[in-house]
């Protein structure tokens, strides 16, 4: 029994903002009022729900294989020192999974979504996820290369690929469907990409990216998910690529999807010479259309390790960059590219990349529909959260910073116009309500009576708040952060979903394993006992 | 000045990277006895491997058969650390400035990585002299290393800046991915010297087999050569840079990578 008193409370899913109130905390979860238990006294300090990160690359093979990549970055990382009872573990652009856990519990962040799962090696990620402590996770399987579920929509069978989806998602025992570059993955495969969402893909006469998206939203809206159809656009990272964001909008007309990472997929220009921000377009767009929920994916200035099953475009950064290149052809399901990468700030492509992740925060008018994120470890490494958040409370601070950039780049962005300053409100919306919201996870960012007891609470100092060190992290009920130390937590939960699909499936599938995977079908599914407390979600 | 004498050679290597001048400058001798070491996984101090005596300074002199004593000299910014015996792997690896001085060998990663200071090693050196670690970009980014003797493999792996002379010969990979910078060879060296190299400058006195790779563009001395040559003889170096005695042919590549490298092989007068 915890009693957290005295605190501004903000909890905007509730229509709090900024009330000093008492939280009363019972079995990991608020409650009424308790009597009794341990007190913190909070007065003075903002209490939020604890942040939720909808788009992050934490665990399996592709980042595991981008550590093994660069053993450079772990020479200059922070240790984690091994005690009693806390794990060893680095720090460094992609940290090892003890500490993943503890860098995200130090910032207020307790439930986290990995966003993209290789079934077959779904059993790695959640080995890896079971050694990731203190947060709550969920994980995104993907989805939209996937053969077999190509050759059903080349066959025009929705229904039977409805049915192999929901029993893959069983199969690798995640939470929502990522679509990665629809068709570009597999056509990689033949050294091509997909660029035009209307053209038919290599190998296929009829399969689109279009008809992937289309077909793979349908069947997500089906399957009654709680999470909408979780989409990285086609032409990631390309000059010019506006155009095909806003097709895939309209592709996705009438569904709901979640467009991952907008920042990278906001560009206008026809080549690195003329790149310019398209935020504006895209979020008018956006603005207009309320189906759809999006991160920014922002980048920002320093080290960064971009890791993608966009294989074809990490083929190209590669190749811009001559930094060191890791591709995985997951066999008929997916790719990985890994190259690590560096932003930086005199470089014209990276300052128009800055400032579009900025302009999309600022101009979607919604908070419940854009999160914050940086596609960790992509734009920036997770624990650089309280930069942003800087960035879009106060708008001296990012004037200051927007005159370092090059001068070429500000006439390639509107942000300098931009006067619009995020709330304390704003903040724990994009940060934690909008994206448990849009995770369906309702016992997650709110402070209702009945949530889940996660929250952080923040010394307000005369400088404002410094989010980077809360004073104190609740995570179901239990203090893990105090005065900047984490302390022995209880491992967090594994969301997932069982949507409901005909046994039969199973039939159909067995053969097409014999013939064209490596791995045997029956060894393929992961076990429930690979997940350390798993969470069954309803598909409602 | 402080001096540290090993008792005796550690059985496993020992991790010593208290013994710079930044840390024992201002320390006296007893604190420094207190310092911390690695033999293996455990944390012991510098008093359970060596006697200290003298008085606390920015000079740090370390006697005794220190072939296994790692990391002397990391990352240090100041003062001299004067080495009267052999000294182990990473010595003044990350060093940023002040001097070392060896009497006698060294083992591999010497500089590793280091951007200022200097260096000099009177006997031999192992592989990776001013190299970068295993999948950093950049090796040496300044700074001086001078061996008098001969040297290993991968000899200024990816340096970017900074003097590397070695006076004997060296290993194959002489200037591996090479991307500034400059390295002496008064001794020669064995195979694929300046391989993948994008920038910098390699110098020979004797013959040394080339890459097909790397294109000769012309034979001349270059001013350079006569600065460098000077500057070397005032440590003992003799680079030859006067016409009378010959002339330097030079060679442009990798051009696998493609780069624009250099390597400098001097052709006497026959006379």
């Amino acid at each position: 029994m915890l009693r957290i008193a005295g605190g501004r409370v903000y909890d905007p899913a509730n229509g709090i903002d900024g009330v000093v109130q008492d939280l009363c905390i019972d079995g990991g979860r608020v409650v009424g009022d308790v009597q009794g238990g341990r007190a913190i006294d909070a007065s003075g300090m903002v209490i939020f729900p604890g942040g939720v990160d909808i788009h992050t690359h934490v665990a399996g093979a592709a980042l595991n294989f981008a550590r093994g990549l660069t053993p450079e970055n772990y020479r200059k990382a922070v240790p984690f020192l091994h005690g009693p009872e806390r794990r060893a573990g680095l720090g460094g652009i992609t940290p090892t999974t003890f500490a993943t856990g503890y860098l995200y519990a130090a910032m207020g962040w307790t439930t986290v979504n990995e966003a993209a799962v290789p079934i077959l090696s779904a059993r790695h990620t959640h080995e890896e996820l079971r050694d990731t402590p203190v947060v709550d996770k969920a994980s995104l399987v993907l989805m939209a290369n996937n053969e077999i579920v190509l050759d059903l929509l080349e066959a025009d069978e929705l229904e039977q690929a409805r049915e192999v989806v929901a029993w893959l998602i069983w199969a690798a025992k995640c939470y929502g469907v990522k679509a990665v570059n629809p068709g570009g993955v597999a056509a990689w495969k033949w050294g091509k990409n997909a660029s035009n969402l209307h053209e038919p893909i290599e190998g296929y006469s009829r399969v689109t990216p279009a008809k992937i998206i289309a077909g793979l939203a349908q069947i997500v809206d089906d399957l009654r998910l709680p999470h909408p159809l979780h989409i990285h656009c086609n032409n990631l990272g390309i000059p010019g690529n506006i155009s095909t964001t806003l097709e895939t909008m309209r592709v996705l007309d009438g569904h709901r999807a979640h467009l991952a990472h907008l920042q990278f997929h906001a560009y206008g220009g026809d080549g690195w010479g003329t790149m310019r921000s398209e935020a504006s377009t895209l979020a008018d767009y956006f603005n207009a259309h309320t189906s759809f929920s999006c991160d920014a994916g922002a980048i920002l200035f320093g080290d960064a390790m971009t890791i993608t099953a966009d294989g074809p475009w990490q083929h190209l950064l590669h190749q811009l960059t001559g930094r060191k290149w890791g591709n995985v052809d997951v066999e008929n399901e997916t790719g990985c590219g890994i190259v690590p990468y560096v932003y930086k700030g005199h470089n014209l492509v990276n300052a128009v990349q800055w400032a579009a992740g900025l302009e999309l925060l600022l101009l979607i008018k919604d908070p419940w529909r854009i999160f914050l994120t940086t596609d960790h470890p992509n734009g920036a490494g997770f624990w650089r959260y309280p930069e942003l958040i800087r960035l879009l409370m106060d708008v001296e601070h990012r004037r200051d910073c927007l005159k370092k950039l090059p001068k070429r780049a500000l006439r390639r962005t509107v942000l300098a116009d931009l006067d619009r300053k995020y709330t304390l409100s704003d903040i724990a919306v994009v940060t934690s309500a909008g994206p448990a919201r849009a995770l369906g996870l309702t016992a997650k960012g709110h402070l209702g009576v009945g949530a889940d007891a996660d929250l952080a609470i923040y010394a307000q100092g005369p400088d404002g708040i410094s989010f980077g060190r809360p004073r104190y992290v609740i995570k179901e009920g239990q203090v893990v952060v105090e005065d900047g130390e984490v302390r022995p937590a209880s491992e967090g939960r594994e969301f997932l979903v069982r949507p409901s699909y005909d046994e039969k499936i199973e039939e159909y599938l067995r053969p097409l394993f014999q013939k064209v995977y490596t791995m045997s079908f029956d060894n393929y599914p992961v076990e429930m006992e690979r997940l350390t407390r798993p969470d069954v979600r309803a598909c409602e | 000045m402080l001096t540290l004498t090993l008792k005796e050679q550690p059985s496993v290597p020992l991790e010593a990277e208290a013994l710079s001048p930044d840390l024992t400058a201002g320390l006296p001798p007893e604190a420094v006895r207190a310092l911390p070491v690695h033999l293996g996984k455990r944390q012991l101090r510098v008093a359970d491997f060596f006697e200290v005596d003298g008085a606390p300074g920015d000079e740090l002199v370390i006697r005794g058969a220190a072939d296994k004593v790692k990391w002397i000299g990391r990352g240090m910014t100041r003062g001299r650390i004067s080495i009267q015996g052999n000294a182990g792997m990473h010595l003044g690896a990350y060093m940023k400035g002040g001097s070392i001085e060896v009497s006698g060998s060294v083992s591999d990663w010497l500089g590793a990585e280091m951007s200022g200071g200097s260096i000099r090693v009177r006997g031999n050196a192992g592989g990776q002299v001013g190299a970068a670690y295993r999948g950093s970009l950049s090796g040496m980014k300044d700074g001086t290393i001078l061996i008098d003797g001969t040297a290993g493999l991968e000899v200024g792996m990816r340096m970017r800046r900074g003097l590397i002379a070695v006076g004997g010969s060296v290993r194959d990979f002489a200037g591996l991915e090479m991307k500034g910078g400059t390295i002496v060879l008064r001794g020669g060296a064995e195979l694929r010297t300046g391989a993948w190299m994008s920038r910098g400058t390699i110098v020979s006195v004797p013959q040394i087999p080339l890459l097909p790779t790397f294109t000769y563009t012309s034979t001349y001395n270059p001013t350079f050569l006569r600065l460098w040559g000077r500057y070397l003889s005032t440590h003992g170096f003799v680079l030859p840079y006067e016409e009378r005695e010959g002339a330097y042919r030079r060679y442009l590549g990798d051009s696998s990578v493609p780069g624009k490298g250099e390597i400098f092989v001097f052709q006497p007068h026959a006379s």
